[in-house]
């Protein structure tokens, strides 16, 4: 009788692709609720539109790519990029602006490079980066105030007419500059007491995103204990950025203070969720390390010196460009040799 | 407490032993047949020492490595030697290889056997050479000669002497078994070794999953300083050098054995056996084996004889051929599937998975690598398995070499950890037997390079010699010339007073003379006056010179395949002594003819 024949091992642990990215759509529920409940109903509005967006784009290119659709389509990567720009675009973003993210993001950071696995930059983040720099009113005038879901945000209705409406600026009263942008701009020129009584910073660190940073920062560890993502990346990312800003920034007159750079803006979605993409990071732990730390490093950089108020996107592409150079110099040790053996033959190494 | 150390990676699988725990070791008796292949293990292969149709006993040996490094076959029952043909044999590609097959006539009558009552009152090489002679060679993977292994390096002592009872592998409880159940003949095997090889610590590694073999070890162990280390189950810690880092710590170096850093790791099963061999006087012809998997009704641990059909050990535990979908020699890990039932068991077989559709179903299909690192994480050897897969996948085997591909073990963590289910041990292969190829492919366009090179250089200093011998010849020649022209000069000189016309006349006279010599000559005279009477120095001196080259480049040759201890130095020995003689003999014939020249011209005066 004729035999499986298979090469061993003939065993194997089923986590697939598909079921990973589950994972992290899950784990970043905590988040979307808290932005949900401290923001108004603009980032779950724009979750699904991005999540919808992105599965059509990346099955209309698969298909023309004759790619078999189905199959891949369920690896629920397009879900978790559209889900990554969701969370990330301001909450009274047009309709346009996320989509022309999403786009770009799925159809030329992804697609064109050669799909899953080949891309060499965080599609999530050349969207983002690409409708930041080309609109850029669109995308700094648009966050929402923080107003607590049953107490004063806009409704459910009133927010996706205003979305779909297209307009470049959202109603006045609803909006907000970010607490990193009003640190930012303000500070100069005011003491931090000062600058801190503006009331997007509420009575805490930054009013609503100190949560929505702690929902993340569960939700990342929950990746951590599934052992979806190691500890190494989120650990260089925060630790780059609390090193930078007790190193260059500890007063609170001149520059933000650890506590605002921690819990304002991106940063906690930015260190578990999106500096982790695994094909646009570096691969040894080593390399994973100093890949988190650029990012911290520039974000704080880009943020006090820069021109942009929250900067994770730039910074996690900056470093998707160093990552082939970081895994040239960052190969573990292997077992029964004395050191590492460094960069590839061939390859000016 | 022995102290334990940790090893990178690793996984933990289902474990699936349970099933073939439940039952004693039960013995599989005789099969109708027994195949006996010639090659049994790492080295070269036995030949056979018996005719087809020859009786031969029980123990008897059938098959012995005479050169080269190996260990005998013996016949596991008493019977009839049917036929010494290609039979299937266990190996991953499912190919045919010598064996002998034995015909059991039923009697199970043993050769005499000679026990030792006191190993210890024996040389060290003789027990090895017990060893040896009783066919034992590793029993856990590869199987490497035993007697071999235990004789290290004279500048590598073993200082830690680990037995490997890990059995990390799902399904596999061979050695749990046994230790079980044999846990006096473990000990006395690994004492045995231990004599021989004298280390300060002896180690018993057992992961904690086999309660029953521990208790059984330590109570066989009481009151000696054989330590019994309890090591976490995580899969490979039976892996060698896994066991190794586990038990001291330490790294056996990449190319290396652990003799490098003082260790040695032996098999369960192979200290039963120095223990039976040492002790009974048996040779190994029988070993036990696991029967596992869902097609089987009754799994379970067999004492198999060597030999025997896997198709007949199926049938004892109760094989559901509707039910089976993969064969696996080995075990889920690192097993191969087989092709065919038929073939034998060996000396490292040491289970077998006769296992359902649903057991182990087929891997989902391969998708992209997402560089997650996974398997990174569950490497044991530290490798970067992503970057090997690439390589290996763009047959850049140059870089995936760099990247230390040939430390691979080949354990299957990665794959069994890859959510984009890539069979990236499949790829390792690849690229190892591709890099293989093209290294032996390398070594002898070399071999040939080197043979151009040798003979072009021969050929040039053929040349130059023999243009030096031409311009010798033509100096010499010269000189003659102008010493006859010095003597003309002189004659002429001296006879310058003689009337012309008498000169004349006797350019007459030896004109004639000449005619006279030439007719003379003319005439045939005997055969043997010519080469008396020419004796040809050149020629003879030039047989001379040329066996005397030939006999440098022969003794070159042999100088420098001793240095390189080649195999051809007999031969290269044979071949310059035979030079020698042709040299001598041509040395012989040139001072004959020279002699001969010396006392002719003596001999051509008196008789004109």
């Amino acid at each position: 009788m004729a035999f499986v024949q298979q090469s061993s091992p003939h065993a194997h642990k089923a986590r697939p692709t598909s079921r990973v990215m589950l994972w992290v759509m899950v784990a970043a529920l905590p988040g979307l609720f808290a932005q949900t409940l401290f923001f108004g109903w603009g980032n779950l509005i724009n979750v699904v539109f991005c999540i919808t967006i992105a599965v059509l784009s990346e099955a209309a290119l698969l298909r023309l790519r004759k790619k078999p659709v189905a199959f891949v389509i369920r690896d629920n990567t397009a879900a978790v990029t559209g889900l990554l720009l969701g969370l990330s675009l301001p909450q009274f973003a047009p309709w346009w602006v996320s989509m022309v993210a999403v786009i770009s993001a799925i159809v030329v950071a992804k697609q064109l490079y050669g799909g899953l696995g080949s891309n060499p930059f965080n599609p999530a983040m050349v969207g983002y980066a690409l409708v930041l720099v080309s609109f850029p009113v669109a995308m700094t005038t648009n966050w929402a105030e923080p107003a607590m879901l049953w107490d004063g945000a806009p409704g459910f209705s009133e927010t996706l007419a205003t979305i779909a409406s297209g307009q470049q600026t959202a109603v006045d009263g609803w909006t907000m500059a970010t607490p990193l942008d009003e640190y930012k701009h303000k500070i100069a020129s005011h003491t931090s007491a000062e600058v801190l009584t503006h009331p997007t910073f509420g009575d805490g660190i930054a009013k609503g995103w100190e949560w929505v940073n702690a929902a993340f920062l569960a939700g990342g560890l929950l990746l951590i204990g599934l052992r979806i993502i190691s500890w190494h990346i989120p650990a260089g990312f925060l630790g780059g950025l609390i090193v930078m800003s007790l190193a260059f920034g500890n007063n609170a007159d001149l520059y933000a203070p650890v506590s605002l750079h921690l819990l304002a803006g991106g940063t906690m979605l930015g260190a578990f969720f999106i500096a982790t993409d695994p094909v646009s990071a570096a691969t040894s732990h080593q390399g994973k390390l100093i890949y988190g730390a650029g990012i911290g490093i520039l974000i704080y950089l880009i943020r006090t010196w820069g021109n942009y108020p929250d900067a994770v996107a730039f910074s996690v592409l900056l470093m998707n460009f160093a990552v082939p150079f970081i895994d040239h110099y960052t190969p573990p040790r292997t077992y029964g040799h004395h050191k590492a053996r460094r960069g590839v033959p061939g390859n000016q190494g | 407490m022995t102290h334990l150390w940790d090893f990178p990676g690793g996984i933990h699988p289902p474990q699936h032993k349970d099933f073939s725990t439940a039952r004693p070791i039960r013995h599989t008796g005789i099969p109708e047949r027994l195949i006996l292949p010639l090659q049994q293990h790492i080295g070269d292969p036995a030949e056979a020492i018996v005719e087809v149709g020859e009786r031969v006993l029980k123990g008897q040996i059938i098959a012995d490595v005479k050169t080269g490094m190996g260990v005998a076959v013996h016949a596991p029952t008493s019977g009839l030697i049917e036929s010494i043909s290609e039979h299937p044999v266990p190996h991953p590609s499912g190919m045919a290889d010598w064996c002998i097959t034995l015909k059991p006539d039923g009697e199970d009558q043993w050769c005499s056997r000679n026990p030792v009552t006191d190993y210890r009152a024996l040389d060290r090489d003789q027990v090895l050479e017990i060893i040896r002679n009783a066919g034992i060679s590793g029993m856990g993977g590869a199987g490497f000669p035993t007697n071999i292994k235990l004789r290290p390096p004279r500048d590598r002592k073993v200082s830690t002497l680990i037995l490997n009872g890990a059995e990390c592998e799902p399904y596999i409880t061979a050695d749990d078994m046994t230790m079980r159940e044999k846990a006096d003949d473990v000990v006395a095997g690994l004492k045995v070794m231990a004599w021989i090889l004298r280390p300060e610590r002896c180690v018993i590694g057992i992961e904690d999953n086999k309660p029953e073999a521990i208790a059984a070890m330590r109570k066989a162990t009481e009151g000696t300083q054989t330590e019994i280390a309890v090591i976490p189950t995580k899969y490979p810690s039976g892996g060698e050098k896994q066991l190794i880092q586990i038990l001291t710590g330490m790294e056996v170096p990449s190319g290396g054995i652990p003799a490098d850093i003082g260790v040695m790791c032996q098999n369960i099963g192979t200290a039963v056996a120095v223990a039976q061999a040492v002790l009974g006087g048996s040779p190994l012809i029988s070993r036990i084996v696991t029967i596992t998997g869902e097609a089987v009704r009754e799994p379970g641990n067999f004492e198999v004889l060597i030999g025997t059909p896997i198709e007949y050990l199926l049938e004892q535990a109760g094989i559901q051929l509707d039910k089976l979908s993969r064969l696996v020699l080995g075990g889920p890990m690192m097993g191969y599937t087989l092709t065919t039932e038929a073939i034998p068991v060996i000396k490292t077989t040491n289970c077998v998975i006769a296992a359902t559709a649903s057991e182990l179903p087929a891997p989902p299909p391969e998708q992209p690598c997402i560089r997650c690192g996974q398997c990174a994480e569950a490497c044991p050897m530290e490798l970067l398995p992503q970057q090997l897969f690439w390589y290996a996948k763009a047959t850049e085997f140059e870089k995936a070499e760099h990247l230390n591909l040939f430390d691979c073990i080949e354990c299957g963590a990665c794959s069994y950890v890859c959510p984009s289910s890539i069979p990236l041990v499949q790829y390792y292969r690849f690229a190892k037997g591709e890099i293989r190829v093209q290294r032996a492919e390398q070594l002898k366009a070399d071999h040939a390079r080197e043979r151009f090179e040798a003979r072009q250089a021969r050929l040039e200093r053929e040349r130059e010699e023999k243009e030096l011998r031409r311009k010798e010849r033509a100096r010499a020649a010269a000189e003659a010339q102008e010493k006859k022209q010095a003597e003309a000069e002189k004659a002429a000189a001296e006879g310058e007073a003689v009337d012309e016309r008498s000169a004349k006349a006797a350019l007459v006279e030896q004109a004639l003379a000449r005619k006279k010599a030439k007719t003379e000559a003319s005439q045939p005279p005997p055969a043997a006056d010519i080469t008396e009477e020419k004796p040809d120095i050149e020629s003879l001196e030039k047989q001379l010179s040329q066996a005397q080259s030939k006999l440098e480049t022969m003794q070159g040759m042999l100088d420098e395949a001793k240095a390189q201890q080649a195999d051809n130095v007999e031969k290269l020995e044979r071949a310059v002594a035979k030079n020698h003689d042709r040299v001598k003999r041509a040395e012989e014939a040139l001072t004959e003819a020279r002699n001969k020249l010396a006392t002719r011209p003596a001999e051509s005066q008196s008789t004109h």
